[in-house]
């Protein structure tokens, strides 16, 4: 059928009466017999408007050269974590004796120690970001899906816990059951765990109602299929953008726990560990705060940039 | 000769977006004289809209515009933006489509129609009141003293669209552009709105540039008419001559498509296939923890039956229950009353319970955009129903019966492995059809399945679905509130208003004589009091 | 409106309560006790002490004791300042953490809100970059990274203000710490309110005011920026959380003699009437807050008000 009328976007709502595809002739596939080409699907479409958000890619390339720098690279340095160079203490950074980025006050060298605090500050994020993405992926889809009285009381619940002050709540575990890398993990996944339901359960919703769902109830697609093979496909979007705004806030919540002297333990450490130092020390050895610094911070911009970017090419609205 | 009141000289509009530019209006030229009503006509993407938004300069920046709009001569491109500004809302106003969210939410509608009176005609306080009251009252607002107090979402979409023209008034202008303003409404209502703009325009002595893809608007409504078709006017002159003896094809094409025939009856021996007794929904609008909540009554104790082979039109406006009553005919709602299929009683039945029948009873939904699972190709949408009822056929064997389905709504079988956002609306809709009748079912519940259709587009599904009636023996439970479409495809007809049945009988009966004052008020408001059924 | 405000306060109740209760469990599971740390005490004394402070009953004894005190306003004894009770201490620091945060969050706005307008209505023009750039490191570096960096440049490299220390409040030992702790959440603002000018500035009734022959000045003041600030006024909650929570660093690295600081000391000292004080007047004050920006939206908002 060659002469429809083109694709359906005359009576979408435009501020500004823009055409969507403008009055060109309708694009029509073109018939093959027996093949049928492959479309692209939404994730396709979403991938390629986010590989040409040039901020974004570089974005992404910064990030994974970070993580595979903060792997590989100790093994790759002569320096350990916590080994002592007794002939420099509080240098600047130097090509001599493999000190690129200088030392800290008790001799180790900063950029090893920058890295491993690297591997921290990053499994933190993405643990507890997972954490919270488990928990509150399924407390919002069930809570979504089934509705009524038990969603109020489930929302009801999330509402009370986001007023509580939880930062303050989450020092308080700190100090009470020791600082522990796995608590870190839990209790910070566990405060992040609320906006995601909240996503969640706001996207379930808006999703149940839509007719694709009522086509498959009508079709007698059982519950679960329906859920496996309708919801979540199409609440990821939300989803992914929500984890790209959730991990750099992890990452800044596990920072500020260390700066503060509640994080992780020695002998590990962490970039929030490694600035409080480089505070204490930051007229004398000012590289000391500036070399954790910029690395948090390139982070959390290639995040930011790359979330931005998520957001642009899932958003149906500007397609 | 009466000189023109707006001049449009070849207007061209290019808009300049990020993937290149894309040319919305090319070469445009037409005039409308004072006092009388001209019709911009066109399907989506016409270029109707832009063409009118760019008279009132409201063209966003990455918008190029050339040619001229020459208003009592003066040239509105050329002027500075700060006596354009005198001109808008003063000697042109414009209404638009989407009442519901034209107006701030935030500010009463006095203080908004209120400051058109003061920056056009330095009315302020009691004055300025006083006049505010007199436009609630022309445009037909009861109690203006209490409304004028109002915020727009104690209104309705009726009365929004009053205050627009209200607004649109207070400036006294010589042309009013109408954008789309009845197309968001119900049709009763569109057609109070159309009878307030024709007695203000005879009162104030207005021109009115009147935008719509409704032809049966503007064989009524204007004196002149321009056809558009992708940025350009294909045919323009007087209405009478143009309909009666249109010149181009694309205008003959949009004259005819109208929906035409009737159905043949089915035969007077067919047994029941469905029927309903007593039916009621109700939705609760608030649920309380303690105390009672509050409820909606949708369908208020309804009766029905339909004969196998039959099609069973439901029209009423919005509210009226139709869609509602249908899916609970389908069991797709709760409900409570009898609901029996090939003499079964199926309304105690569960989800599982209901499965088999699945097959037997499908559905097709309004919306093509949101009916199709986006993130599925659409062989996969098509044959998700088959794995449910046959599971024991294989892969090779669901994909013959993809293309077969594919082939029935005259769709080419290459396309089924794209994704939904690759099609049009009308093809959409096409394979919403074939998902449903992959099953083969005897049931089809149409709900609104060509309202979200341009008129073209529009007739060739509703020509696709009597063909398929005719050859599988369909029955169809046909819900719309396009009057003219239920008209082309039913025996029988029932009239919906808020739960209710108004009036039940034969198409004819219904259309040639109908006795209750609703049906009536519907048919005159659809225009189709005057045509020959 | 006086039916909302009860309603919202009684919900509140429940949440303090929840508070409270995980805070004081939590405080009396932890392994190690107040006295723990200190020199070695005789068994007796330890013992005497426990009795004093009523250490030694039953914990559901303890948590209704501790009721009770609280709603007499009594936080009962700090454990480390031996000389003070919880509630002298947290009134002496309010006060002052009150005025640094009272101040970073005007700051806040009166700089985030422009800023964001300017930006969305400058469109993709260097204005709008330049704001949304430095936005993103306001996001991007935490405060406990930028309030150092400040200290030593204002403070010390530069001299112009004092790079720590009270002094009571004078002014110009206010400006650093405030202007630290409002940064992040400037730039939240800023963004946020930019997202949503820009979403207004494309509604239909802005089409209308144009429509109307208003000029673009009118469009913005009238009709965009009372709507725009709607979503704006949801995020004050949180934000003011944020602020409350930056506090706790930025009072360390100043030496501000607030609350965040007695509460990381006493978190570290694991004074648990101290700990535990704070938490629940944080709480109180957290709740307050959210009360009172909810109020203010619906002023702003008149569907919310008649919306039961």
């Amino acid at each position: 059928m060659t002469s429809e009328s083109k694709p359906y976007s005359g009576e979408q709502a435009h501020a500004a009466p823009l055409p969507a595809g403008g009055p060109n002739p309708p694009r029509s596939p073109e018939p093959e017999a027996g093949v049928a080409p492959v479309g692209e699907s939404l994730a396709k479409d979403a991938w390629r408007r986010l590989s040409q958000n040039r901020a974004a890619m570089v974005s992404l390339g910064l990030l994974i050269a970070i993580i595979v720098v903060c792997i590989v690279g100790p093994w790759l340095l002569p320096w350990g974590l916590a080994e002592v160079d007794w002939n420099a203490f509080g240098t600047g950074p130097t090509l001599e004796n493999a000190h690129y980025l200088g030392t800290d006050a008790n001799g180790r060298d900063l950029l090893t120690r920058t890295l491993y605090g690297g591997r921290i500050s990053l499994s933190v994020a993405l643990v507890a970001s997972f954490v919270s993405l488990v928990i509150g992926v399924l407390y919002g889809a069930i809570s979504g899906y089934l509705g009524g009285r038990v969603d109020n009381y489930m929302m009801r619940f999330v509402d009370i816990m986001y007023s509580l002050p939880f930062m303050f709540l989450v020092i308080l575990l700190m100090v009470v059951f020791g600082r522990n890398i796995f608590l870190i993990y839990a209790a910070i996944g566990a405060v992040e765990w609320l906006d995601m339901a909240r996503i969640v359960r706001g996207q379930t919703l808006a999703l149940k109602r839509r007719e694709f769902i009522e086509a498959a109830h009508a079709l007698g697609v059982r519950d679960t299929k329906i859920v496996t093979r309708h919801l979540i496909p199409n609440a990821i979007g939300p989803v992914i953008i929500y984890v790209t705004l959730t991990v750099p806030k992890v990452i800044l919540l596990e920072s500020f726990l260390s700066f503060l002297g509640l994080g992780v333990q020695e002998p590990l450490t962490s970039w929030g560990v490694l600035i409080s130092e480089g505070v204490d020390m930051m007229e004398s050895a000012p590289w000391m705060l500036l070399v954790p610094s910029i690395f948090l911070a390139i982070t959390l911009f290639c995040l930011n940039f790359l979330g931005d970017g998520l957001r642009d090419a899932l958003d149906p609205r500007t397609r | 000769m009466t000189q023109s009141l707006l001049e449009i000289d070849k207007l061209s509009v290019t808009f300049q977006l990020p993937n290149g530019p894309v040319t919305a209006v090319k070469d445009v030229s037409f005039s409308i004289i004072e006092g009388e009503t001209m019709a911009l006509v066109g399907e989506s993407g016409s270029g109707k809209s832009v063409t009118s938004t760019a008279a009132m300069r409201l063209l966003p920046e990455l918008a190029e515009t050339t040619g001229a709009i020459r208003f009592n001569g003066e040239n509105l491109l050329e002027i500075t933006p700060k006596r354009m500004r005198r001109i808008r809302g003063n000697d042109i106003s414009m209404i638009f489509q989407e009442p519901m969210t034209s107006l701030n939410p935030l500010h009463r509608i006095g203080r908004q129609i209120g400051e058109v009176l003061i920056r056009h005609k330095q009315l302020n306080g009691k004055a300025n009141r006083q006049r505010v009251l007199e436009l609630l009252n022309q445009v037909g607002i009861p109690e203006p003293e209490r409304r004028i107090d109002s915020y727009p979402y104690e209104l309705s979409g009726g009365q929004r669209q009053r205050v627009m023209i209200a607004m649109a008034l207070a400036g006294e202008p010589k042309l009013l552009i109408a954008d789309e303003p009845t197309t968001a409404l119900d049709v009763t209502v569109q057609a109070q709105i159309l009878a307030l703009l024709k007695s203000l325009q005879a009162k104030y002595g207005m021109a009115i540039l009147f935008i719509t893809h409704d032809l049966s608007i503007v064989r009524h409504f204007a004196d002149h008419v321009a056809v558009m078709r992708y940025g350009e006017v294909v045919e323009s002159g007087r209405t009478l001559e143009v309909f009666d003896a249109p010149q181009h094809d694309y205008t003959r094409m949009l004259l005819d498509a109208i929906p035409r025939g009737r159905k043949e009856p089915a035969p007077a021996d067919s047994p029941v296939l469905m029927s309903g007794r007593d039916i009621k929904v109700r939705f609760a609008l608030k649920k309380r923890l303690f105390g009672k909540s509050q409820y909606f009554e949708a369908v208020r104790g309804i009766d029905l039956s339909i004969r196998r082979g039959q099609t069973l039109g439901i029209v009423g406006e919005s509210g009226s229950g139709k869609s509602t009553l249908g899916r609970a005919l389908l069991r797709l709602l709760k409900s409570k009353g009898e609901i029996r299929f090939e003499e079964a009683d199926i309304s105690g039945l569960d989800k599982s319970g209901m499965r088999p029948l699945r097959s037997r009873l499908q559905v097709v939904f309004q919306d093509p955009f949101g009916s199709l699972s986006p993130r599925m190709t659409v062989g996969e949408i098509i044959s998700e129903g088959l794995k449910v009822h046959h599971p024991e056929l294989n892969r090779r064997q669901r994909e013959a019966e993809v293309i077969a389905a594919l082939e029935e709504v005259a769709l080419d079988p290459s396309m089924r492995n794209r994704y939904p956002h690759e099609f049009s609306g009308g093809q959409r809709q096409r394979i919403a059809i074939a998902r449903a009748l992959i099953l083969k079912p005897e049931l089809l519940l149409l709900d609104e399945p060509t309202s979200a259709l341009d008129r073209s587009v529009q007739v060739r599904v509703i020509d696709l679905l009597r063909d398929l009636q005719k050859k599988h023996g369909l029955t169809y439970l046909f819900i719309s509130h396009d009057l003219s479409v239920v008209r082309a495809l039913s025996d029988d007809v029932m009239v919906m208003k808020e739960g209710r049945v108004i009036e039940q009988g034969s198409t004819e009966m219904i259309f040639s004589q109908p006795r209750e004052a609703y049906t009536q008020a519907l048919l005159k408001a659809a225009f189709l009091d005057d045509e020959v059924a | 409106m006086l039916i909302y405000t009860l309603k919202r306060l009684l919900q509140a109740i429940p949440t303090l309560l929840i508070v409270i209760t995980i805070s004081f469990f939590l405080m009396r599971v932890a392994p190690g006790g107040p006295f723990d740390g200190e020199r070695q005490l005789p068994p007796e004394i330890e013992a005497n002490l426990m009795a004093a402070y009523h250490l030694d009953e039953p914990l559901p004894m303890q948590y209704l004791r501790y009721m009770g005190n609280l709603l007499q306003g009594d936080f009962g004894p700090s454990f480390k300042y031996k000389d003070f009770s919880v509630t002298e201490l947290i009134a002496q620091g309010f006060p002052v953490s009150l005025e640094i945060g009272g101040l970073a969050i005007l700051l806040a706005l009166l700089v985030g809100l422009p800023l964001g307008i300017a930006a969305a209505i400058k469109r993709n023009s260097t204005v709008d970059y330049v704001v949304m750039g430095t936005a993103l490191t306001g996001i991007a570096v935490p405060n406990f990274v930028l309030a150092p960096i400040f200290a030593l440049v204002f403070g010390v490299l530069l001299g112009w203000l004092p790079a720590g220390g009270w002094n009571g409040g004078a002014l110009p030992n206010l400006v650093l710490p405030v202007v630290a702790l409002s940064i992040q959440q400037i730039a939240y603002i800023a963004r946020m309110m930019r997202a949503s000018m820009i979403e207004v500035l494309g509604s239909h009734f802005i089409r209308t005011a144009r429509a109307k022959g208003l000029n673009e000045g009118e469009v913005i003041w009238r009709h965009a920026i009372r709507p725009a600030l709607l979503p704006v006024m949801s995020y004050l909650g949180p934000a003011i959380a944020g602020i409350i929570t930056g506090s706790v660093v930025i009072e360390q690295i100043f030496g501000i003699p607030g609350i965040g600081r007695y509460f990381v000391q006493g978190a570290l000292n694991r004074d648990y009437t101290l700990v535990m004080g704070t938490v629940v007047f944080y709480g109180v004050l957290i709740v307050l807050m959210n009360l009172i920006v909810d109020l203010l939206y619906s002023a702003l908002d008149p569907q919310i008000r008649y919306d039961d």
